[in-house]
């Protein structure tokens, strides 16, 4: 902005304007987006609801018996780890410590690019075993179990369950890989020097991103999962 | 990089002044193209047993008439004045993230082109189920060709440009204005830019979901929206209106604003009751989410939900009232002058209250029954959205375009303009409220003579034409002034708030110095506003910098939509490279405002 003063706060809103929020432009602008998202996913689970508990008289397969909670659990708890160094990550920085901002956030990455593999090796296998979007694939095993037990696998509700079991979780892994590049290059400015203790922006925004994400997924987890 | 010459620097431009005058030229042009499919229709519909169209091409003009007007007429036409006015009228030098403006703006082209595109193909494949596209119309088993993925994929990306621009406006009010500038002392139009901006980044996430899912049942065999395998078709319904009512006010709030500007000036006496202006644009914007089932009861919710959302659409009409009623007052013992904005700005006030007052009629379940689906609603409509919208708009038009471009438009023309367009407007509008009521419905492309409506379509037929005529009016003026019109200087009206301090049209860095505000009308309580004053520094001037990402990653938008209008898996890895690198050009090119 015009006013050149002598020390430039960036981690406060631009001058000389007035003070209304006291956030910088990105901060501001990571917020508002992280509100359209609430709401992208209040309307995603919202319809998952409806279709679940409104629309259909059949109850939905049984927890477990289709998806592998155990897997979906560490990858969960995965996830948390991410926040944690996430966190770790920030704090350093806002003390100075260039190095292990960067080992931190080299481990968040880490973290939820393995999510992403988990993820996407659950899909293969769920696919391989006859679980796709539009239900139980015919001739699949799956489709035989369903076939014989028809309350535990859920058998007339599968097509919803599919439906909405591949777009909630492949929205959210989708966040997760946009989460995963957006902290790479965050990292690629790392290491160029780009943060230092009076300039952090990027960490502070990426952050807020990333325990969005990760709050997200511990609702979906409960949801599609574990009820 | 920053060319301000040639039409380079036009596809580069990241000048908040010239993207409003990008977004105002191509959402005309798309008003025109709405305007002439409009025209079409009420050819068709002159007299019964017409044939000028083809049922089948009717259902198409009728869609592309809504989408169009909604999506890439009215709302750009409102982000033209939020991008061209309100950096000026908080005193800042541009938006908080100009590249992002300039990506909304091409996004919004491509996604309009895109969606427009459909007529040009073989059989002109347009969208043709209607501009809320109710399921399960909508599904590949009744909607087997490309028209609805046309639809839904043009409004995919027309939300994300509509998003952006609303993250972009929400940090530029909060973030960028003035010292001295409190929120209380925001200009009204800036004001419902920011409400309209919240409504945007709330209400699209929940279109975009309702898209989504769509998408996904056309393409990858969800079940969603079909009933044969458990889906639920009214939960489209749902999030179609969860979206859609507050979309009415993302339509509306703009043009109250820019009537709060208008009145004041051309009254010269402050707004009356300017705090509860805002506080009940504000409840307006809360209290939108909660009616969107008035547009439902035909669908029988019980009498539980219909008697709610009933009761909460009667009380959303009362900040709407007192809005009116503000609007009056200022009026009121005004030392009027009765220019062109206006005439716009006093006919907004009527039309849209007369709008307003059949909207309270279909509020009541029963009589909502007997008018939903037949013209009186398409008489609601026009009378919220032309009546309202358009005139609200057109006010704005008159009042800034002197600042937009040096010079005013004819106030001869301009009243020509605004009396043809009122009773055309009129004549067009008003017979449907009977033609609805005598049982004609909507949507049918034609209709018999012993129906008793053939005289009242032919009178609306003739004011629609006369609202062609009025634009055609407005068209020639602008023509005529664009090297003629009387010089316009700093401010021609009297204006009372910041864009009247500095020349018309601006310079590229806005304010010489940035202007210390210390009321809610600068102009009218305060000299020496735009004064440097002494042993201050002025800085380095900003001169807004050029960048071609932006296009570059919009352009991946309309390329990943084409893969599954094509069904190919290669154009989709295409556009996404296209969007991946513009983003990461853009990111890591230095770019300081
Ligand atoms: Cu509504």
């Amino acid at each position: 902005m015009a006013h050149a003063t002598a020390t430039v706060d960036v981690m406060r809103p631009p001058a000389p304007a007035e003070r209304g929020v006291d956030v910088y432009n990105l901060k501001l602008g990571m917020w508002v987006f992280l509100a359209s998202e609430v709401m992208f996913f209040t309307a995603l689970i919202g319809s998952y609801i409806v279709l679940r508990f409104g629309a259909s008289p059949n109850p939905w397969a049984q927890p477990g018996k289709v998806l592998s909670i155990q897997i979906t659990a560490f990858n969960t708890f995965l996830l948390i780890c991410s926040s944690v160094s996430m966190v770790k990550a920030y704090a350093s920085i806002a003390d100075g410590n260039v190095k292990l901002m960067k080992v931190w956030l080299l481990v968040t990455i880490l973290c939820g690019a393995t999510f992403v593999g988990i993820q996407v090796y659950e899909y293969t296998h769920l696919i391989h075993h006859g679980f796709q979007p539009s239900g139980y694939r015919e001739g699949s095993e799956l489709a035989e179990l369903a076939a014989a037990n028809p309350v535990p696998y859920g058998a007339a509700t599968a097509g919803l369950y599919g439906s909405t079991f591949f777009t909630m979780t492949g929205f959210h892994g989708f966040h997760v890989t946009c989460g995963v590049i957006s902290m790479t290059y965050v990292f690629i400015r790392a290491l160029r020097g780009k943060y230092s203790q009076q300039d952090h922006r990027g960490i502070e925004v990426i952050g807020l991103y990333w325990h969005f994400v990760d709050l997200v997924w511990i609702i979906l987890f409960t949801i599609v999962y574990l009820i | 990089m920053s060319a301000t010459k040639g039409w380079r620097s036009w596809l580069t431009t990241t000048d908040h002044k010239r993207i409003g005058l990008l977004y105002f030229w191509t959402a005309f042009v798309f008003f025109l193209i709405g305007g002439l499919e409009a025209l079409i229709i009420r050819a068709q519909l002159a007299r019964p047993g017409n044939t000028v169209v083809s049922a089948e091409t009717f259902n198409q003009l009728f869609t592309m008439h809504g989408t169009t007007m909604v999506f890439l007429a009215l709302m750009p036409l409102s982000a033209a004045f939020f991008n061209y006015i309100v950096p000026l009228q908080i005193g800042a030098r541009d938006v908080a993230f100009p590249r992002l403006n300039a990506f909304s703006y091409w996004v919004f082209v491509l996604g309009g082109l895109l969606l427009n595109a459909s007529w040009l193909l073989p059989h002109h494949p347009a969208p043709d189920a209607g501009w809320f596209g109710y399921a399960n119309l909508t599904s590949r088993e009744f909607s087997p060709g490309p028209n609805i993925d046309f639809w839904l994929l043009g409004l995919q990306i027309l939300g994300v440009a509509s998003l952006a621009a609303g993250f972009n406006f929400i940090v530029t009010i909060l973030n960028l204005r003035a010292p001295g500038m409190k929120m209380m002392r925001l200009p009204v139009f800036s004001w419902m830019t920011l409400v309209t901006s919240f409504l945007i980044i709330t209400a699209f996430p929940v279109i975009t979901v309702a898209l989504v899912l769509l998408m996904f049942d056309r393409f990858f065999g969800t079940h969603f929206y079909l009933t044969s395998a458990g889906g639920d078709p009214v939960l489209w319904q749902h999030l179609f209106w969860i979206f859609g009512h507050p979309e009415v006010y993302i339509l509306i709030l703009p043009a109250m604003g820019i009537v709060s500007e208008v009145l004041p000036t051309f009254a010269r006496k402050p707004l009356f009751g300017y705090t509860v202006v805002v506080y009940s644009g504000v409840l307006i914007g809360f209290m939108g989410w909660g009616v969107w089932s008035h547009h439902m009861f035909s669908v029988g919710l019980g009498p539980i939900a219909d008697s709610v959302f009933s009761a909460t659409t009667m009380l959303i009409a009362v900040p709407t009232g007192v809005k009116i009623f503000n609007w009056l007052a200022t009026l009121w013992g005004g030392q009027i002058r009765a220019t062109s904005a206006l005439h716009f700005a006093v006919g907004f006030i009527a039309l849209f209250t007369i709008g307003g007052l059949s909207g309270v009629m279909h509020a009541s379940p029963p009589a909502d029954l007997q008018q939903t689906d037949t013209y009186f609603v398409v008489a609601h409509i026009h009378y919220v959205l032309f009546g309202g919208t358009v005139f609200g708009l057109f006010a704005g038009m008159y009042y800034w375009w002197p600042k937009m471009t040096g010079r005013l438009l004819g106030e001869r023309l301009g009243k020509l303009h605004f009396w043809l367009m009122f009773v055309g407007m009129n004549l067009a509008f008003f017979p449907m409220h009977f033609i609805g009521l005598l049982g004609m419905p909507r949507r049918i492309y034609t209709y018999a003579p012993e129906l008793g409506v053939a005289k009242l379509n032919l009178v609306s037929t003739v004011g629609a034409f006369l609202i062609g005529a009025s634009i055609l009016v407005f068209l020639i003026n602008v023509w005529r002034t664009r090297k003629r019109g009387k010089v316009a200087g700093n401010d021609p009206w009297g204006g009372a708030t910041l864009e009247w301090t500095i020349p018309s049209p601006p310079p590229p860095h806005n304010f010489d110095v940035i202007p210390t505000v210390a009321s809610r009308l600068p102009r009218w309580s305060m000299t020496q506003l735009t004064a440097i004053p002494e042993g201050a520094e002025l800085g380095k001037p900003h001169a807004p910098a050029g960048s071609w990402w932006p296009l570059v990653a919009a352009c991946g938008l309309p390329v990943l939509a084409l893969a599954p209008l094509t069904h190919t898996l290669w154009v989709a890895f295409l556009g996404a490279a296209i969007l991946i690198t513009g983003i990461y050009r853009w990111a890591f090119e230095p770019f300081e405002v």
